[in-house]
């Protein structure tokens, strides 16, 4: 399936050409040609002024479902009865969305003793919160908490499922996708509703943040969809809020497993994880030496924040693995990113350019870090840093 | 042990990027690669086979161009390489993505290990290894950094969470996804090269994997890109100058105003 061409109001302008992000339109005898790279993405449908580009009509097999009952599900990630940021930044964002579909918001939680997060779910705005406790689920696994997952969609027929784009949901929640027979959108950083179907429209980041698409799951429920953590705004707690707890046991979760947990071998030993950082002061090349992340790690403290790092700093063993960012290491998007002695490599830029807020420290004014920094500082980390680590203390 | 590893051929990442203001997509040397992430996976398959024996097949759906990926996999010493090309397998998202690679492991009849790479970077959703794994009903783990083979049948994973690493086990057959921090991909060999030069890719499409067009491809897909467009553009730049004390200074106002807003 490809791109719709009417040859003859194609004028081989070539406009659209210039706007596949895939490569897949050519010119051949100055008319357009579409190949098999063509994702339908609808990119050169927009852009063409001459009506010659169109999608193909929707096929008729795939019957629109009607709406399901159980409105807005967010997925609470919790572990070891601690909640993830995330899942209250789902219930804020679930609330607003409720109200333009007059739905209501559950929260579904999973765990080992956990019912005591239901209220704090309620009081970040679910109007009830569904509780599976079992033992199976005291420790994230792909396969129980898919199942989980499906077998309570599959009851109670939610229309939308959220969950954080953290390492757990980005895990876990495809599986459910696969299974329900439902379109899943990754890593979304924005949601609206789309006036005409009620349908959800999930904006997210592709091609390392260089291209934004808007994807919608037309006709199939619940439409699912993956959230980047600290995107989304949370509701002011409020205790006074009424809501329902539901426990719910799922016979589907009495089985043998294939899998197991056998033990947490280490704990990041920072006391904020990067991806949940409202700060990161990041670290490159530039520093020269792991003593020298000293230094990163005393600015960091003082602004609350994650120390984070290039590839080419961990590779110099100045830092673990689990500090970098960047395309082969983890995206992050803080409101504040402080990077430096950071060239700016692309695959660097891609993990950090959704940050709020970039600084960059470097003493090279042509590097590429400044093209997307909001705040440069040209000049040497190592005088900079310690003055900037002095004013701090001096005027908190 | 019969080994399958998914690889996807994407575009380097910086080499697509659409222009703010004309909406044209800016390609400067666009290269087409293999999916970083998915190098590592074929490492970690190789080094599997070399440690229980077995072979390694190299999986990658995509266009007829695709196969340049799959010659490159075979360099490296993937035992073969199989296609998965047809017009109707286009416009696929990750569910119609993962149903298709589904449908090839089986004709495969199977695999005792999948690996994938985390994520692709073109469309960074790391959603079709675990899919592939639901469909193919066997057990997955993701963001595996060290795998241990404690006796036949059972793979430990250590594996990277937010907050660290936990060390877990699963039963074969089983779909692994890889972190790049599971090892260091060698160069490819001079006898892989040779090989690969020569060797024959097959090209499955719906009819080899026994599929109708509305199952796979933009047919299949349950999710519709509506709209493509740039990233908002950043604020407005600011270079602060002076010597390092005043620049720490102004930099500090600067976050405190930020702060502030
Ligand atoms: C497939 C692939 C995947 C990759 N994935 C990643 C990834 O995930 N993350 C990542 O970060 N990189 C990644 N890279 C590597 C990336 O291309 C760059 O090599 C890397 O980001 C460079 O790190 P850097 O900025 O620390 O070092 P450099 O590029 O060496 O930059 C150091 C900078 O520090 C400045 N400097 C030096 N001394 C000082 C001083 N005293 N004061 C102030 N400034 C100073 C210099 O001017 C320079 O700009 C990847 C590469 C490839 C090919
Ligand atoms: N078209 C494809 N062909 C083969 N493998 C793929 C394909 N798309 C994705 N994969 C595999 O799935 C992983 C995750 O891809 P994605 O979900 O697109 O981020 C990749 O690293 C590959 O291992």
């Amino acid at each position: 399936m490809t791109i719709r061409i009417a040859e003859d109001k194609c004028t081989g302008c070539g406009e659209c050409l210039a706007v596949c992000p895939f490569e897949a339109l050519s010119l051949v005898n100055d008319k357009v040609v579409v190949n098999e790279a063509c994702t339908l993405c609808g990119a050169c449908v927009d852009v063409c002024e001459f009506g010659a580009l169109s999608m193909p009509p929707e096929e008729a097999g795939r019957q629109p479902v009607p709406r399901p009952v159980d409105g807005i599900w967010i997925f609470a990630e919790q572990r070891r009865g601690r909640l993830a940021p995330v899942a209250l930044e789902l219930l804020g964002e679930g609330r607003r969305l409720a109200e333009e579909l007059q739905a209501t918001v559950a929260a579904v939680l999973f765990g080992h003793h956990v019912r005591g997060l239901a209220d704090e779910l309620i009081a970040g705005g679910a109007d009830k919160v569904y509780v599976v406790d079992h033992p199976t689920l005291a420790e994230f696994l792909e396969e129980p908490y898919a199942a989980a997952l499906t077998a309570l969609a599959r009851r109670y027929q939610p229309e939308i499922i959220l969950a954080g784009a953290t390492y757990i949901g980005r895990a876990f929640i495809p599986r459910v996708a696969a299974v329900l027979d439902t379109g899943l959108t990754a890593d979304c950083t924005a949601f609206s509703i789309d006036p005409d179907h009620k349908l959800l429209l999930q904006t997210r980041p592709a091609f390392g943040g260089n291209i934004m698409a808007t994807i919608l799951t037309p006709s199939s429920y619940p439409q699912m969809a993956t959230v980047r953590p600290r995107v989304m705004k949370p509701l002011t707690t409020d205790h006074d809020r009424q809501g329902e707890i539901i426990p719910v046991s799922l016979p589907e979760l009495d089985q043998p497993w294939r899998c197991r947990f056998i033990q947490t071998i280490s704990e990041i030993s920072e006391t904020i994880p990067l991806g949940e950082a409202e700060v990161i002061v990041a670290g490159g090349r530039g520093l020269q030496d792991a003593k020298n992340f000293r230094l990163l790690e005393e600015l960091a403290e003082l602004l609350g924040g994650a120390v984070g790092a290039t590839r080419a700093a961990v590779d110099a063993g100045w830092i673990s693995y689990q500090h970098q960012i960047g395309q082969t290491g983890k995206t992050v998007a803080p409101k504040l990113y402080i990077a430096c002695g950071i060239s700016g490599a692309a695959q660097h830029i891609v993990g950090m350019q959704s940050s709020d807020l970039i600084v960059a420290i470097n003493r090279d004014p042509q590097a590429p870090i400044f093209q997307i920094a909001d705040v440069g500082l040209v000049g040497d980390v190592f005088e900079i840093l310690p003055a900037l680590i002095q004013h701090i203390k001096a005027n908190r | 042990m019969k080994i399958i590893v998914c690889l996807k051929q994407v575009p380097e990442s910086q080499s697509v990027r659409l222009d703010p203001v004309t909406h044209n997509l800016q390609r400067e040397g666009v290269k087409s690669i293999i999916n970083p992430f998915d190098l590592y996976a074929l490492e970690e398959g190789l080094r599997v086979r070399e440690q229980h024996g077995g072979e390694v097949v190299v999986l990658s759906m995509g266009p007829p161009q695709a196969e340049s990926a799959l010659r490159e996999a075979l360099t490296y010493g993937a035992d073969r390489a199989i296609l998965l090309s047809d017009r109707a397998f286009a416009g696929a998202d990750t569910w119609a993505t993962a149903f298709t690679l589904a449908a090839a492991v089986r004709r495969l009849e199977g695999a005792d290990l999948i690996f994938c790479g985390k994520q692709a970077i073109d469309g960074d959703t790391a959603q079709v290894g675990p899919e592939l794994a639901a469909f193919l009903d066997i057990p997955h783990v993701a963001w595996a950094r060290k795998l241990i083979f404690p006796e036949s049948g059972r793979l430990q994973v250590e594996r990277l969470l937010d907050h660290g690493y936990d060390l877990v086990e699963v039963q074969l057959p089983a779909l692994v996804t890889v972190v790049k921090e599971i090892n260091t991909p060698r160069l490819p060999s001079f006898k892989a090269k040779l090989r690969a030069k020569t060797a024959a890719i097959p090209i499955w499409g719906l009819a080899e994997l026994g599929l109708a067009a509305e199952q796979v491809g933009f047919q299949g897909s349950f999710t519709r890109v509506v709209k493509v467009f740039p990233p908002p553009a950043r604020g407005q730049r600011e270079l602060l100058e002076g010597s390092p004390e005043e620049m720490a200074a102004a930099l500090w106002l600067r976050l405190r105003q930020w702060r502030g807003q």
